[in-house]
């Protein structure tokens, strides 16, 4: 397969041609990018409509017979794992990555296609068995998505039976998928490239994808590792994580174990999770702004070594979601200290994004749009995680609604954002046809505004001290009603938000079938993806002859040529420059 | 190139000697990308093993830790992976010179490959005879997790020997399977390489 | 052009906001008002950081809007500026870093002088400890927790024997004294949380964990558990009283003591049966109950509950509310039973007495009561309606059906279970929010109602809470 992916020559290639082969058992990356997006963007949906619930409860607590207490948890629990994993991990790496790493870089596949197939249907059989759980005995578990033991086996705790088990399973079935893909990026990224497409040529977005893949590669092991000792825990009566306890009136059989550890083991996956899908956001949303901004993404070489430290310092941060965990005090100086650091090269990636606007000549596009709203969703989520990360402003905050703010600004609203960007910048590509730009700005519209009237009051009852996880406040002391009338107000605008992302589905649907012909390059790009001989790009991408590689991906507004881009595969002596502006290379060192 | 100057590069300069970039870059990687990809796994591999230990190094800490007695056999089956590994390399040494012993090599592999996974099995059955169930105690569950996974790794690579044995029964020449069985001895070493660390952790307890 | 003004609009929103919110931390009731002050700290900075950021963005996008004819600025990077916003970064993180640093080392070093208060947290309630006169608490581990040792306290030690046990929900802090709380759980990991006091600290099974503080005003405030620990997670509350020191001395020496506890007087059947003839007028010689006369059954009942009840109506907490027609009635019958030990002689009779399965009464969609018993109910009372000391979970399997209807009403109409002092009330309160539809409740005790009685070596479990 090796010698078929590279070969420069696509005679070896065979065309699938059934609709199966084409398809459905496809070993075509772009295939099975989208197999990859629908799957995760349907069971995204899933998770949308879980957190409508869990919104309804919180806006509304003793309205709705049918949210009781386990079923609040559940959703809970359902609603973070489905987001974090199976549509945001999925979605950026499965999706984004295996469309884009090909294309990106020159190349006619992944080096193993059929591994890259394989890896598909392994995330779906793990999706299967996650859905699998709500219709079980006792139904999914309701742990929280941390999973943390004891409960999460004990008999308190909603789903400790088979839901418990059956997302351990999906999990390890995931991690065994992710795996099999991620393998495949790592290696087509650095074997693969085209003539030319040296390592700091490469789109940021290639750049987030490779460094988050290798972050994957490795931290997953850390969840696969507790998920392999929970289960003993819970199936083989192992103390591993399990000390003794005696779970509602009943002495177990546990002795010893460290629920701390099963902490440790957790964020260790955990936190560089959390860079997983932030690094691939990063990466994508430089390309978007570059190109809409019509410059040259500002500080090339700062946004890659930024991409880099981040992945490397997101592997000793992980204990600063433990400050209050009850482990040894002392590690908070460490992890406090570790945690700030990293501060740093991110306000860089900000900086220079909004620097790359700066003297720019700015399309307000769709894209785009999305894009700057994930500068400020991502300024806002990232500046609250200063007070988390410094332990002791965390104390008072962990555990309350201004984690839940947080995590949704940073984690939730900004991935997203940076999601409908590329999904829209690259729609074109994929589809060979435009979506309905009206639509598209309603839909930015809606999303933005209403996310941020979710999330921002939230922060305020994280002050106030309201604990997070809480299946109705009740009554105390501290809490007034007004916090009460305030989260019947947050519960409307998520239920909007929720709703607004049917105008989203709706245009792409439509888009699909209906949107104009969109043309090879509408934006006027100069990465390699948009200047395939088909769109959308064939079997085997480039046609007979891969694309040689002459420049970087930000070649945009170089004074005195012709257009304001010049593409990465375009020859220096065929770039035409304004009469008299003499030849192009002058210009540009 | 060093690692440091490739990413000092200033790419909006670098078209000024794009004939070098080129040059480096034909297309045609120098290492072949299943090369890479196990290297990669390798990686995955050693940190799946180094966090199951640092687990069992803060597990070990705690008070109700009740070592195992050590089992002579596992030195036996250690011996049995040692060959194998060398029975590997010896196959790799002789694939452009000898091709019987290229066949025998692979057969020997294999054959002390299973002896091991066997023996391993059979210790298993003998320390749960004796008592040593896997939810008795910590150590015995760390004991059964961790030469479980190992040899669940070893068998998957078990198969593909296996299925490069036959291919060479059915005629294969030598550079049909060369990367196969080079990827299958590198794997082999660091998976005795693995096992040493383990047994050392499991007996050093 | 509207994007620009959202920006704008949008960071003034949320300055307005910031200042206008009546959400903001409470009014401090300890030491840690460093903490607040690294809060405000890190709002400024951040805060500063926020608004330049955005309106830079705004001004960008307003000022380099697109024009076909003026091109970008080809600029790859500018290393000097990147420098400086690298500085002028690293200045602003150590600003909010350092002082929290300085902070927190204070948060790890308790002072000598504090004293020590346990604090045990167990689904979904909190149980206090408090050193006797030696100063020092005795061991614990979860092997001795039982019905009559509910703190696990090593029996043999003698450290143990002057502790001072407080089961109820609320505890006490004398004023102005560092106190170092030592947090265990005994199943599931928990989160001793009070707002006031702005520290918290997960409570871990199988390990103490620790923190500490100054109470520095008098009044009393909530204890929440803020660690996600099962289905009754948001109903683990607690109290905190914090009193001057000669009104936290008389609350701590009105306590029990370990010793107390484990020498309590058990109950005298036969002087509980002459006690019981009152009772027998109504609940029917056996305690078999009368639904005639709103009495229901009291045989088979958990001691522990019936004793907890009894105390309720004799103290004015239940059978005062003014819908309680049949709860007004028993409360000066309770209040008959003049001390403990009269309560605990009829308990122990009424364990004698036959367990005979209450007549039912109450009929219901059996499918749809399982569907809501198994998953909220059967957690604390027990998948087969046993009921479970340990959460205060009274027996529900063979009781009188009717009786449950109207608890379950009168749980749901606030009739009970809305007085401060019913400690448990509240969580049933809670919990019957999945009873709404109409028939929930008729469905939920027809379900109970088929479920098989109570084993004889599952009866042993209930048992009095004194009882030797």
């Amino acid at each position: 397969m090796t010698h078929i992916a590279i070969a420069d020559q696509p005679a070896e290639m065979h065309h699938p041609h059934s609709f199966v082969t084409k398809y459905i058992w496809s070993q075509d990356h772009k295939v099975i990018a989208i197999q990859y997006g629908a799957t995760a963007i349907s069971v995204g949906l899933i998770a949308l409509v879980l957190s409508g619930l869990m919104r309804l409860q919180l806006g509304f607590p003793d309205t709705f017979s049918f949210i009781d207490p386990s079923d609040y948890y559940q959703y809970v629990t359902m609603h973070g794992m489905i987001m974090v994993i199976y549509l945001l991990t999925a979605l950026f790496l499965g999706g984004f990555g295996n469309y884009l790493i090909p294309l990106q870089i020159g190349a006619r596949d992944m080096v193993f296609p059929f591994l890259n197939m394989l890896s598909y249907w392994f995330y779906l059989l793990s999706v299967l068995i996650l859905l699998a759980s709500f219709f079980v005995g006792g139904g999914p578990t309701g742990a929280g998505w941390t999973l943390y033991p004891p409960q999460a086996i004990l008999r308190g705790t909603p789903g400790a039976d088979m839901g418990i088990v059956l997302m351990l399973v999906s999990l390890a079935v995931f991690i065994i998928a992710f795996t099999m893909g991620g393998l495949n990026y790592v290696t087509t990224i650095l074997q693969a490239r085209t003539r030319g497409m040296t390592l700091m040529r490469m789109p940021l977005s290639v750049w987030g994808i490779f460094v988050a893949t290798v972050l994957g590669l490795f931290a997953f092991p850390a969840l696969f590792v507790s998920a392999v000792m929970m289960a003993f825990d819970k199936l083989l009566g192992t103390s591993f994580f399990m000390p003794a306890v005696v779970s509602i009136g009943e002495t177990l059989d546990y002795s010893g174990g460290s629920p701390v550890l099963f902490q440790h083991l957790f964020w260790f996956f955990g936190h560089p999770e959390v860079y997983i899908v932030a690094l691939p956001a990063f990466g994508l949303v430089s390309d978007v702004l570059s190109t809409h901004a019509r410059k040259n993404i500002f500080g090339y070489r700062m946004m890659v070594w930024a991409i880099v430290a981040i992945g490397g310092l997101s592997f000793i941060v992980w204990a600063h979601h433990m400050y209050v965990s009850g482990m040894n005090p002392y590690f908070g100086f460490f992890f406090a200290f570790t945690t700030l650091i990293i501060a740093v090269p991110t306000a860089l990636k900000v900086y220079n994004w909004v620097l790359t606007l700066w003297q720019g000549n700015i399309r307000l596009t769709v894209p785009m749009l999305f894009a700057m709203g994930f500068i400020f969703t991502f300024v806002h989520g990232g500046l609250t995680g200063i007070f988390l990360g410094n332990v002791t402003v965390d104390l008072p905050l962990s555990d309350t609604y201004f984690v839940v703010a947080h995590f949704h600004m940073v984690m939730g609203v900004s991935p997203v954002m940076v999601l409908f960007a590329a999904i829209y910048h690259w729609f074109p590509k994929i589809t060979g046809r435009m979506f309905n730009v009206t639509l598209g700005k309603i839909h930015f519209w809606a999303t933005f505004l209403g996310t941020y009237a979710i999330y921002l009051p939230m922060h305020y009852l994280g002050f106030l001290g309201v604990p997070r996880r809480y299946y109705a406040i009740g009554n105390t002391d501290f809490i007034p009603d007004s916090a009460t009338a305030l989260n019947a107000n947050i519960t409307i605008a998520a239920i909007f938000v929720g709703v607004v992302q049917l105008i989203f589905i709706v245009n792409i649907l439509w888009s699909l079938f209906k949107g104009k012909p969109a043309g090879g390059n509408p934006w006027d790009a100069t990465s390699l993806e948009w200047q395939t001989p088909e769109t959308p790009p064939g079997h085997g991408n480039w046609g007979p002859r891969l694309p040689t590689v002459y420049r970087w991906a930000y070649e945009y507004s170089v004074p005195g040529a012709k257009q304001d881009f010049v593409p990465q595969n375009v020859p220096p002596e065929d770039v035409e420059m304004e009469p008299g502006a003499g030849p192009y290379r002058e210009h540009t060192v | 190139m060093s690692l440091l100057q490739t990413l000092t590069e200033t790419p909006w300069n670098s078209h000024a000697d794009e004939a070098s970039a080129v040059a480096a870059h034909a297309g045609t990687p120098s290492v072949a990308p299943q090369r890479v990809a196990l290297w990669f796994f390798l990686g995955i591999v050693a940190v799946l093993f180094a966090l199951f230990s640092v687990a069992y190094v803060v597990r070990m800490d705690l008070q109700d830790w009740r070592p195992m007695p050590e089992s002579p056999a596992l030195w036996v089956n250690t011996g049995m992976l040692f060959l194998s590994s060398l029975a590997l390399q010896w196959t790799r040494m002789n694939l452009h010179r000898n091709a019987a012993r290229v066949r025998a090599g692979l057969l020997l592999g294999a054959l002390t490959t299973i002896a091991f996974v066997v023996g391993q099995l059979l210790v298993w059955r003998a320390m749960s005879a004796d008592g040593y169930i896997v939810y008795g105690n910590p150590a015995n569950s760390f004991f059964y997790v961790l030469t479980g996974l190992h040899a669940l790794h070893i068998l998957g690579g078990l198969w593909v020997w296996i299925r490069t044995g036959v291919k060479v029964r059915l005629g294969a020449s030598p550079d049909e399977v060369r990367l196969s069985i080079e990827l299958c001895s590198t794997y082999w070493h660091f998976l005795l390489l693995v096992w040493l660390v383990v047994f050392a952790l499991l007996s050093y307890t | 052009m509207a994007f620009i003004v959202a920006i704008v609009l949008l960071v003034a929103a949320s300055l307005l906001l910031h200042w206008l919110s009546p959400w903001w931390l409470t009014p401090i009731a300890s030491n840690w008002s460093a903490i607040d002050d690294t809060i405000n700290i890190t709002l400024w900075v951040t805060g500063f950081v926020f608004i330049a950021v955005n309106l830079f963005m705004a001004y960008a996008v307003f000022r380099y809007r697109f024009n076909k004819n003026r091109r970008s600025r080809y600029e790859p990077e500018n290393k000097k500026l990147e420098l400086w916003l690298t500085g002028f970064t690293t200045v602003g993180i150590v600003a909010m870093l350092a002082p929290g640093l300085f902070v927190w080392a204070e948060f790890v070093s308790v002072p000598e002088e504090a004293h020590q208060v346990e604090v045990v947290g167990q689904q979904w309630q909190w149980s206090y400890r408090y050193p006797g006169e030696d100063g020092l608490l005795g061991a614990a581990d979860a092997v001795y927790i039982s019905p009559d040792n509910p703190f696990g306290i090593n029996p043999d030690d003698p450290n143990g024997q002057d502790d001072v046990l407080v089961t109820s929900q609320e505890m006490h802090l004398p004023v102005d004294k560092p106190v170092k709380l030592l947090l265990r759980s005994k199943d599931v990991l928990h989160d001793y949380s009070v707002a006031q006091f702005r520290v918290k600290m997960d409570m871990v099974p199988g390990s103490v964990s620790y923190l500490w503080f100054t109470p520095t005003s008098t009044g009393s405030y909530d204890i929440l558990c803020e660690e996600l620990c099962g289905i009754g997670h948001h109903i683990m509350r607690g109290r905190v009283v914090v009193a001057g020191e000669d009104d936290y001395q008389n609350w701590l020496t009105a306590q029990p003591t370990f010793a107390d506890t484990q020498s309590a007087i058990g109950g005298d059947p036969l002087a509980g049966q002459a006690h019981f003839a009152i009772c027998a007028s109504c609940h029917g010689s056996q305690g078999e109950g009368n639904q005639a006369l709103n009495a229901p059954r009291l045989a088979g009942q958990a001691g522990w509950y019936i004793k907890r009840q009894l105390a309720y109506y004799r103290d004015g907490i239940r059978g005062v509310h003014e819908d309680d027609v049949y709860g007004r009635q028993m409360a000066p019958m309770a209040a008959t039973l003049t001390n403990d030990q009269a309560i605990n002689d009829v308990i122990a009779y009424i364990e004698t007495l036959p367990k005979t399965k209450a007549e039912t009464t109450v009929s219901g969609d059996i499918a749809k009561g399982k569907a809501i018993y198994e998953p909220t109910c059967g957690i604390c009372h027990a998948p087969g309606g046993h009921g479970v000391w340990s959460v205060n979970a009274p027996v529900l399997v063979g009781m009188s059906d009717w009786y449950l209807v109207r608890q379950l009403e009168n749980y749901r109409a606030g009739i009970r279970g809305n007085h401060l002092g019913d400690e448990f009330g509240f969580q049933m309160r809670s919990m019957v929010s999945a009873l709404k539809e109409a028939d929930a409740i008729n469905d939920v005790v027809a379900y109970i109602n088929t479920l098989p009685e109570a084993a004889p070596d599952e009866q042993a479990s209930v048992t009095t809470g004194g009882a030797q």
